[in-house]
């Protein structure tokens, strides 16, 4: 059928797990950053260490639980509106 | 004529699109390119305060004025209305074109109205304009249509009456801030709320725009909600009610759009998500939160236009729009891709693109203003921002699996008018200066600082790191998730059955009784003219002369009149 080397490069495996170094390199440095930058905090919590990293990531597996949860009771085939 | 054309430069694109479909398709192409840039030369002709007047019904309506902020909205109207034109040429159907131009027209006429009379007539000028560009789409569109006129006709009446109370109790027609002290003044509020895609009736927004065609929906992304931000930012800043309300709708738009498969109804959650971040900076109504509003609205409609031409290329070029039909198109549509992206990056507020330098300041309004909650809240919205738009429309797009379709790139001009609105995301990104001098109040934001960039960049990277981990179950499903629009779809038609059930047996009645009534009314006429009956008895000159007297009698009584 199709041969896996022939697709084009930026799908290959190698190609990914390359990215997701390369993706955790950058996570990594983004975090450490806060070492040598100073946040401003208004509210406490918001000038600690890595903040923007927890907050987000935490926020956002928050908002996919919460999108899951509501799924349950919402989701609908698409054809719903068409019977 | 020609001074009003040019103290009212929304005419300009009112007169071309009613003109539009007259022309030959060359003349067409040119009108449709050169007509949004005189109107944009004439917006910035406009001296600061009323310089078109008229009477009306004993008042004086200020049909055009200008100031800052209303030189902000039509221009990038005027903007975005030649963008899209020229994303659009390919167009054939010229009546969506001259629809989209006088929508975009009136939307125009509406930052330039100093007075409410001038506003709500634009305004409905506005609703007429973009039922046509979807009723255009052609006949599937029809249903959305329908349900789409009939929310803005219900909100139009809203204005109306709230605009009718003003007068009545202030005796002044002047469009001016508004403190929320009054019932006609809370359904004002609720008129441009309706429009801006505010809770409870949000759901006419991703109802009806992905339905339109896949130019249509490039126009109808910028001009009813950003109008609506514009009168919400001159009529009610500083409203503490907006401030809730737009949270409210930045995380609705990001929960529905984590749940769509639909890539156009995906980006329609996301304007109700991006006009929600300026609703609440409304809300907050300091200085920079406002700023910060305005700037959103001006980058908001370039990037998602952007966004949408993205979308609509690839739907013009595959006739598909789910993302379970779609996936591995970056092979042969890298340019439409790149732009995608670049459109995602600015509407998650990445650093070096136009969203960060304008959604940056709303969250530093909430900060100065203490408003911790707030804050959390639009710290929380903009990771939300880059997982359910920023990742996820390009990624199911034109990554994911690879579908097997192999498109190739759109024409030309789609091209160019997406390397323009690329071009202008980044730049006002790298150069926000121009921008910010545009803007209603004098701004003293540095958008570039070390700690601002940090904290965007680990906000946004994590939420992708996020995305990537959870991607099980963000996989796409052929389902649509309902919403309140349920009630004037699934539920009225639910509601119409028993109707019908109700309607069915006063039916039945009703047959039953008029059988009855018919019968009754033959057994009458056998009694009276039947064999045995008295009158078709065979004794004439009797009858006869009954009959004239009765007739004599009646002529009597009739000449008495």
């Amino acid at each position: 059928m199709k041969d896996r080397r022939k697709d084009h490069w930026l799908v290959r495996k190698d190609t990914i797990r390359k990215l997701w170094w390369l993706f955790g390199a950058i996570l990594a440095a983004t975090v450490a950053a806060d070492f040598f930058v100073y946040h401003k905090a208004y509210f406490g919590i918001d000038g600690t260490f890595g903040f923007g990293a927890w907050f987000g990531f935490l926020a956002c597996v928050l908002m996919v639980l919460f999108a899951k949860g509501l799924g349950v009771f919402l989701k609908r085939r698409d054809t719903y509106y068409d019977r | 004529m020609t001074a009003s054309f040019l103290l009212q430069p929304s005419l300009i694109l009112i007169a071309g699109g009613i003109f539009l479909p007259f022309l030959p398709m060359r003349a067409r192409n040119f009108a449709l390119l050169t007509l949004p840039l005189l109107a944009l030369y004439f917006i910035w002709q406009l001296p600061d305060g009323i310089s078109l007047k008229a009477k009306f019904a004993g008042y004086e309506l200020a049909i055009t004025k200008a100031d800052a902020l209303s030189r902000l909205f039509a221009t990038i109207f005027a903007i975005m209305a030649f963008a899209g034109a020229m994303f659009a040429l390919n167009q054939e159907r010229t009546a969506e074109l001259a629809a989209a131009f006088i929508y975009a027209g009136s939307a125009i006429g509406v930052t330039f109205a100093g007075d409410l009379i001038t506003v709500f007539v634009f305004w409905e000028l506005m609703a007429i304009g973009s039922t046509l560009v979807l009723v255009s789409a052609g006949r599937g569109a029809y249903g959305s249509a329908l349900r789409y006129a009939a929310i803005h006709f219900f909100g139009g009446v809203l204005l109306m009456a709230g605009i009718a109370g003003e007068i009545a109790a202030t005796g002044s027609i002047a469009f001016n801030k508004m403190a929320l002290d009054s019932f006609p003044r809370v359904l004002i509020l609720a008129g441009f709320l309706l429009n801006a895609g505010a809770p409870p009736l949000s759901a006419w927004l991703p109802d009806a725009y992905p339905e339109s065609s896949w130019s249509g929906m490039v126009f109808l992304s910028a001009f009813t909600t950003k109008t609506a931000v514009y009168v919400l930012l001159r009529g009610f800043p500083g409203t503490e009610l907006l401030i809730y309300v737009g949270l409210f709708m930045v995380f609705y738009g990001i929960i529905y759009a984590i749940l769509e498969n639909d890539m156009r109804r995906i980006l329609a959650y996301s304007i109700v998500n991006q006009v929600g971040f300026m609703v609440t900076g409304i809300g907050i109504g300091s200085e920079i939160a406002l700023n910060g509003a305005a700037a959103h609205a001006f980058t908001h409609i370039i990037y998602k236009a952007l966004l949408l031409m993205s979308a609509g290329s690839v739907l013009y070029m595959t006739g598909k729009r789910k993302c379970t039909d779609l996936g591995g198109l970056f092979r042969t549509m890298p340019l439409t891709a790149i732009c995608g992206i670049i459109g995602a990056l600015s509407i998650s507020s990445f650093p070096l693109t136009s969203g960060f330098v304008s959604k940056s300041m709303i969250s530093d309004g909430a900060a100065s203003a203490q408003l911790a909650f707030v804050w959390f809240m639009l710290a929380a919205a903009s990771a939300g921002v880059f997982l359910h738009a920023g990742i996820k429309f390009p990624w199911f797009v034109f990554f994911q699996k690879d579908s097997g379709l192999r498109p190739s790139e759109p024409p030309l001009n789609m091209k160019l008018a997406m390397i323009f609105f690329a071009f202008l995301c980044i730049a006002i990104g790298i150069w926000p200066e121009p921008l910010y001098a545009l803007l209603p109040f004098k701004v003293n934001y540095v958008p570039y600082t070390a700690s601002h960039v940090v904290f965007y960049l680990q906000l946004l990277l994590f939420s992708g790191l996020a995305f990537f981990l959870m991607l099980g179950w963000l996989k796409r499903t052929m389902t649509i998730t309902l919403d309140t629009d349920w009630f004037w779809r699934g539920g009225g038609r639910r509601f119409m059955k028993r109707l019908d059930i109700a309607a069915g047996d006063a039916w039945n009645r009703l047959e039953k009784w008029s059988r009855d009534r018919a019968r009754d009314f033959a057994r009458l006429l056998r009694t009276h003219h039947g064999p045995a009956g008295l009158l078709s008895r065979s004794t004439p000159t009797g009858a006869m002369a009954f009959w004239t007297t009765v007739m004599l009698a009646a002529y009597l009584i009739l000449s008495q009149f």
